[in-house]
């Protein structure tokens, strides 16, 4: 599966659960912003590995609201402690995707250690989150996107060819709040 | 009041009602205000820096947040407060307990301790070093200007505020 294909599911299952979608910096938010473009989306421009984190502060705030975050193996490996706090405090609306492509692909795709030998869904379960999913292909992927927990879906290495996102930053941050916050003033 | 008391009573005055944390001993009085609040979600944290990133998130679905840490936990914090909180527009209330000032009998702490303003400054954060029965007021001004300025404000109290019993 192209990370493209898993970021296209992704963005149907939100929005067909009406989700807030925190996606990843790099080419991961390039590839949702050309496959579909929400003022639901956050697009993270910098900041690297905070997408989990800023994923469940948001869950824990709208928790009548379902938050899916797309995050990366290398964004993952560089804020780890993540999983230890998802596994303690992680609420029901709450869902960490783990596109997984082995490498850091918006740099040059060098390798992680995903890439060789670390498991990052035994990682999950060793932190404690009782919901890990493993989804390597379309439909299993569709499916564990209803639930909570974390999912790790393995992606093939590789960008797909899109441009830069033009929006920016407070752009991006005014329409997703008024998304969240319909009834309250940005 | 106690001085723990009094940022814990800021807190209040300024409607927090969402803390991350990573502890320090001066702030252990505070940690247990602030988890024993009902009206306060309240996550301990692996990381400082994950801290930003959950209050970021919580300030975008509505909460009020705060991140308690000491200073050197703030070098942790600075790529998530530049590019994160200052590129977004992003408030936070930052309670630091600043140590490696005068009076630390701990050598490692007094590296961060000297660097914690100069960072700060150069990251254009304001911040506020309260004296003795001053926390309370600090702490609500410090959050009104973040919100004002839409950027992360910090609270340094350092080892004689806390001595200030």
């Amino acid at each position: 599966m192209k990370r493209i294909e898993a970021i296209s599911i992704a963005a149907g299952a939100a929005q067909e659960q009406n989700a807030l979608l925190i996606s990843n910096i790099g080419y991961p938010s390039r590839e949702l912003y050309s496959v579909c473009d929400r003022p639901e989306n956050f697009y993270m421009l910098g900041s690297m590995g905070m997408a989990s984190s800023i994923g469940l502060g948001l869950a824990l705030a709208r928790p009548e609201r379902k938050v899916i975050v797309l995050d990366g193996d290398g964004s993952v490996l560089m804020n780890l402690g993540t999983l230890a706090t998802i596994a303690l405090h992680g609420p029901k609306n709450y869902l960490l995707v783990i596109l997984d492509n082995c490498s850091y692909g918006s740099t040059g795709s060098q390798p992680t250690c995903t890439c060789y030998c670390t498991d990052l869904a035994a990682i999950a379960r060793g932190a404690g989150v009782r919901k890990v999913e493993e989804a390597n292909d379309p439909e299993p992927l569709a499916q564990a996107l209803k639930g909570q927990g974390v999912v790790v879906a393995k992606v093939e290495a590789g960008n797909a060819p899109v441009p830069i996102i033009d929006l920016g930053p407070k752009e991006i941050i005014r329409r997703f709040i008024r998304s969240v916050q319909p009834a309250e003033p940005s | 009041m106690s001085p723990s008391l009094a940022i814990y009573r800021g807190l209040k005055h300024a409607g927090i009602d969402f803390a991350a944390s990573v502890p320090c001993i001066n702030l252990q009085q505070l940690l247990i205000l602030v988890s024993d609040d009902p009206d306060i979600i309240h996550l301990p944290v692996t990381r400082e820096e994950e801290g930003v990133g959950l209050c970021a998130g919580a300030w975008m679905g509505g909460r009020s947040p705060a991140l308690l840490m000491q200073n050197s936990g703030l070098g942790n914090c600075i790529n998530a407060l530049a590019s994160l909180d200052l590129l977004y527009g992003i408030p936070l209330l930052m309670i630091i307990s600043h140590r490696g000032v005068k009076g630390e009998p701990i050598a490692g702490q007094v590296p961060m301790g000297r660097l914690t303003v100069p960072l700060l400054q150069t990251l254009e954060i304001p911040y506020q070093s309260p004296a003795s029965g001053k926390g309370e007021e600090a702490v609500v001004a410090s959050w009104e200007e973040a919100q004002e300025k839409r950027c992360p404000a910090a609270v340094l109290l350092d080892l004689e505020y806390w001595r200030q019993a």
